[in-house]
């Protein structure tokens, strides 16, 4: 496989948008194809991440209206459904087949509009990353997996839940401070631990400041082969390694504390990439709830099983830390357009490593790694990036 | 080969508080919920088997933000069969506002649930209880 890199980024504000899906992808991709120096008829392919425009929007075939609206409709355009980590997924394959010589130059990336489904729909949407003969019927919601996720840590670790909740408090609190630096942020606002302990509960013990909110947005990435990005930019963001990786439905996972799809992707990507976790300088991965944040910097090996609960309560995740976890805000703060997300995390990571992240930034950054998460633990999707 | 054990039997019998699943001929694991092949050795040599119904409490949760179509508060775990297997339910017989970490470790018998469906379920959806014996 050959060298690959990622030229040019775009995201639109997440958060609450009137835009289509195709509108919100369409404003990311012609500044992400802007960036990167090209004009739209030099986008060979589109990989598009996003999971649920049928219920958004009623519509299908969203990759190949996306690629009608920038003016390229005569290219292979697909759409990525990988649950939450739809973006990364699609993103992944588009490095896959620029680094097999298939394609010079490639528009991958996601989009969504969560929001104009309402909670109550939404959730129901959301539950259908579940079993549906098997946990369904059960009323399970995304949250709820998570919940589980949070009491099986306290239980399995002799953790009061008094004090895996204040750790968990953390989280959200560092993400949104992190957010407010983020322009495009869903939620630019600081928050406390006591705002969370205010906020209603929605799946015992998450409250609603331990979750992710449903978001609009789009994210959008050009990758191209390393001779061409050389050509395109002084500051190609290199692919290091990239690993991917399902499992079976929740409950024949056991200990879901250990996200045995998430071990084995991220051993890909640092096989491939031929680091280990001590490499790494910044990571952008799921915070899709504050314990999935925790039980994630475990998984990927910046912290032994039961204490990433105590890196967040020392600090060592924060912008300045021993290794910053979700600078970006992370879907806490940054917001959760699920399409998107994965997108949303390449374009961190690659303006940290070229030095473009402001009151964020975080200072010497040479290596970083996104880590998407979706459904029934059963999706993840892994990048490792250098400059 | 035909599909041995497929949704539709297992919740008919379900129906009637009977856990089917299947048993492996080659390695002795018990795949359940069901699947064409098994979990545990992916062999297609499986019989199918009615389960004792009885497990333990793995972890839980209390849903109080539900999806369209289900009414909050419910309590929703993960128990260990006796056979092996963890399967997902409804922890009933317990009043959701007084759940605490006690229900983790706790015995469950099995039963079942209906829910009448909605218009993404193909159907009706029977849901796993399991109710905690003192
Ligand atoms: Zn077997």
């Amino acid at each position: 496989m050959r060298e690959v890199a990622v030229v040019g980024v775009g995201m639109t504000q997440f958060g609450p948008s009137e835009k289509t899906n195709v509108e919100l992808f369409s404003e990311a991709a012609m500044d992400a194809i802007a960036e990167s120096n090209l004009e739209p008829k030099d986008v060979q392919a589109l990989f598009l991440g996003n999971v649920f425009c049928g219920f958004e929007e009623g519509q299908v075939t969203l990759s190949a209206f996306a690629a009608a609206d920038i003016g390229v409709p005569y290219i292979p355009t697909t759409r990525f459904e990988g649950a939450c980590a739809s973006g990364s997924v699609a993103i992944r394959d588009a490095y896959m087949w620029v680094a097999s010589g298939a394609y010079d130059i490639v528009l991958a990336g996601g989009t969504e509009k969560a929001l104009a489904m309402g909670t109550a729909y939404a959730t129901r949407t959301f539950a259908m990353g579940s079993d549906s003969r098997y946990e369904a019927p059960t009323g399970i919601t995304f949250p709820g997996i998570f919940a589980m996720m949070a009491h099986l840590y306290a239980k399995k670790y002799g953790i009061p839940l008094e004090q895996l909740k204040e750790q968990m408090a953390m989280v959200a609190v560092k993400n949104h401070h992190n957010g407010t630096f983020h322009p495009k942020a869903h939620f630019r606002k600081e928050i406390t631990i006591q705002d969370v302990y205010k906020s209603i509960m929605v799946a015992d013990p998450l409250q609603l400041y331990d979750c992710c909110p449903f978001s609009d947005g789009a994210a959008a990435i050009i990758i191209a082969s390393a001779e061409k990005a050389k050509k395109l930019t002084d500051k190609p963001v290199y692919f290091a390694g990239a690993g991917q990786c399902s499992a079976p439905p929740l409950p024949n996972q056991k200990d879901i504390t250990l996200v045995k799809a998430r071990q084995a992707s991220a051993k890909q990507a640092y096989d491939m990439a031929g680091l280990s976790p001590n490499d790494i300088d910044i990571c952008e991965l799921h915070d899709c709830f504050t314990i999935a944040e925790i039980v994630a910097t475990e998984n990927l090996g910046f912290f032994d099983h039961g204490e990433g609960c105590k890196g967040v309560e020392r600090g060592e995740t924060q912008i300045g830390g021993r290794i910053p976890i979700n600078p970006s805000g992370g879907l806490k703060a940054r917001g959760h357009p699920i399409g998107a997300t994965g997108a949303a995390q390449v374009y961190e990571i690659a303006k940290q490593l070229r030095g473009e992240c402001g009151e964020r930034q975080v200072e010497g950054a040479k290596t970083g790694m996104t880590d998407t998460l979706g459904a029934d633990l059963c999706m993840v999707c892994n990048m490792i990036f250098r400059i | 080969m035909e599909y041995k054990l497929t949704a539709k039997m297992f919740a008919e019998a379900l129906k009637e508080n009977r856990l089917l699943g299947l048993k492996c001929n080659r390695c002795g694991a018990y795949t359940v919920p069901p699947k064409k092949v098994c979990l545990e050795c992916a062999s297609e040599d499986l019989e199918v088997v009615e389960l004792s119904g009885w497990g333990q409490i793995q972890t839980f949760t209390v849903i109080q933000v539900p999806p369209e179509g289900f009414e909050a508060p419910y309590i929703v775990g993960m128990a260990e069969l006796d056979e092996g297997p963890w399967l997902m339910g409804n922890i009933v017989g317990v009043d959701p506002d007084e759940a605490t970490m006690d229900l983790i470790g706790k015995r469950v018998k099995l039963g079942h649930k209906i829910h009448p469906g909605d218009k993404f379920s193909a159907g009706e959806m029977v849901a796993v209880t399991f109710s905690p014996q003192t």
